[in-house]
Formats: C-alpha cells, structure tokens, sequence
C-alpha cells in the first residue's frame, strides 16, 4: 500500500479580506478527501498544532490550520506571536469565525475535496470549535476541553471571554466533546451542564468525560499527557469523523 | 485551562537577551500554558520595547510556585533597600 502526504504552508482568505497564512496536511492521491480546520491553542500556531494536521493527513483528510495570529506579525515565531496576541487582546470573535470560514472555503474549494469539512480545537480551541459549530456551515466539530463555552469569564478579569451555549440553537450538525474529569474549566459540572443543554435542544452530540485525566490530556509535551485518554480519545476523533465526514 | 489573565504594566529599565542590552518599557503578565516550559500553566513575563519588535523581548516562564517565591525574594530585597535608605 503506497502512503504519501504533502505538509506546507498556504496562504487563505480571512477575516476583512486579509490573505493569512495556514498549514496544510493532505494525503498525496486523487481522493476524493474529507477535510478537517484544526484549531490552535492559545500558545500560537505551533509545532504541536502542525503536528496535529500531519496526523489527520496520515488518516486520510486533508487538515488545515489557519494562523489565527497573523495579523500579529506574519513572519513572527510561534511564540512571538502568541506574546503578541497576549498583550494585544487576542483575537475577537468575529475574526476568529471569519478566519475559520476561509479556511472552511479553501478546503472545499480543493479538487480533491469530497466537500465535508469537520473542525477541532484543544482548550481555547476547543471553545471555538464549538462557536463553529454554532456559526459556521461545518459536517462536524470536535471540541477538546474548551473553557468557556457555558460561562462568561468573571467579570474582573483583564480579558473578556463570551460563553458561547447561548449559540447553540444554531448548531446543525453533530459534537464530539472530549473532557477530562480532573479538569477544572471546563469541570465535570460544566461539562454536565452544557450536555443537557444540547439535549434540551434536541442537539446531536456525544461527550466522553476521561478518569485519570484533566485538561490538556492530549498534549504531548506537557505534564498533562495522560497516554489511555489520548489514545482512546484519537480513537473517537476517527470514530466520529468516519461516521460524519467520509 | 486557558485562563486568558493578562496583567500589564509599564517599567522603567533595561532588559539583556542574546548577549545584548535594551531598554524596556513594559511588562506583560500572564498566568497560562507557557509555550517552552514543561509546565501545564506558568507565569510568564514578556519585558517589551514599545518601539521594537515583540520578537526582541526577554521573556519568562516561571512555575507558580517558584514565580512566588521569586516575588517573596525581590519583595525582601526591595525591603532592605528602603531600610538602608532611610
């Protein structure tokens, strides 16, 4: 069996019409391919979230992951930008869907894209791939321990960051959310809340809460690896993804 | 989590990094996932120039425990100085 991928960096069309830059990860062949908008934490686009797309690549989709901290300084190190993003807000709400709907764009706009198109986020991205399922003409979303999605950060915090389950009623397409039970934002109780508010809503999802893990279980290079969870976790990813997007 | 804290404050003073000096005119504080340290959440200091680039800043990522430490440290130091000064 002949396995091949190409990984390089492309550039899309975002937020305001500004041209960003983005990886791509796709398999070498004729497909037809489903795609998937890997979301990257709040360290930046790094080596880690490009990882990720190479890993989808060798599973069969082509990934994309938008660099949503472009406007920052597109010739900036990873951690640069995100020291820039840091101490310049971070990015609003609106540039972050804009940004994820070029992405959306240049994956289906690919000959060898079978038109499906699935996101997935860790943590803050997490959040927002939720938010995309909310907003955006998404198959599928994947959100990994995303922090606010049920509950606006407290009021006297320097940043604010929206809750975002009042979106749902505008979700069309099926969630996969994966939580750890020693997390503590999203904790258990959140995660159970924002379960029953799809379910009251008649919303499609199916959400895995790990023992043994808390946040940032599927981080490689951190102490918050925690190997079971991350495997099976992968195993749900594609589980879910051939299920919705093949 | 990200907790998305962000503290920032001016300074007044010089910062050394690649074996060169600068001067500084802000701090930038956060408490979240570093990008270098093994650490889930840190402290992290990013010391800026206004008028250069962020890819010139000196920038920290401290254990929390240590970061307060640290702060205990330069809290004792600053103290003996204003008793020597009167």
């Amino acid at each position: 069996m002949y396995e091949g991928l190409i990984a390089e960096t492309v550039t899309l069309t975002g937020h305001g019409g500004d041209e960003i830059g983005a990886y791509l990860a796709r398999p070498l062949g004729a497909g037809p391919f489903p795609g998937v908008i890997v979301i990257h934490h709040a360290p930046g686009w790094d080596e880690g979230s490009k990882e990720i797309a190479r890993k989808f690549a060798y599973h069969g989709y082509m990934a994309i992951c938008p660099n949503l901290y472009h406007r920052f300084g597109p010739e900036l190190a990873p951690d640069d930008a995100a020291a820039a993003a840091r101490a310049g807000g971070w990015v609003t709400t609106d540039q972050f869907l804009a940004d994820a709907a070029g992405a959306l764009t240049y994956l289906r706009g690919l000959p060898v894209s079978n038109g499906k198109v699935g996101t997935i986020g860790y943590c803050s991205g997490g959040r927002q791939s939720f938010l995309a399922a909310c907003e955006l003409p998404i198959d599928a979303a994947v959100d990994c321990y995303g922090a606010r999605v049920m509950e606006d950060s407290p009021p006297d915090f320097p940043i604010k960051m929206e809750a975002v389950i009042g979106r749902a009623p505008k979700i069309s397409r099926p969630i996969l959310g994966l939580f750890g039970i020693e997390d503590q934002n999203p904790s258990p109780a959140e995660v159970g809340q924002i379960d029953a508010e799809l379910n009251r809503l008649g919303k499609e999802h199916e959400f895995h809460t790990f023992d043994d893990a808390g946040h940032g279980f599927f981080a490689v290079d951190r102490p918050s690896y925690r190997v079971a969870a991350a495997v099976e976790g992968w195993r749900l990813v594609f589980d879910f993804y051939g299920r919705f997007l093949q | 989590m990200c907790s998305y804290i962000v503290e920032k404050t001016a300074v007044t003073g010089s910062a050394k990094a690649a074996g060169a000096w600068a001067p500084i005119t802000g701090a930038v504080v956060s408490v979240d996932h570093p990008f270098h340290a093994t650490l889930d959440h840190a402290l992290m200091i990013d010391f800026v120039n206004a008028g250069r680039s962020v890819s010139e800043r000196v920038a920290l990522e401290l254990s929390v425990e240590s970061a307060r430490e640290l702060i205990s440290c330069m809290q004792t130091a600053l103290d003996a100085f204003a008793v020597e000064v009167g």
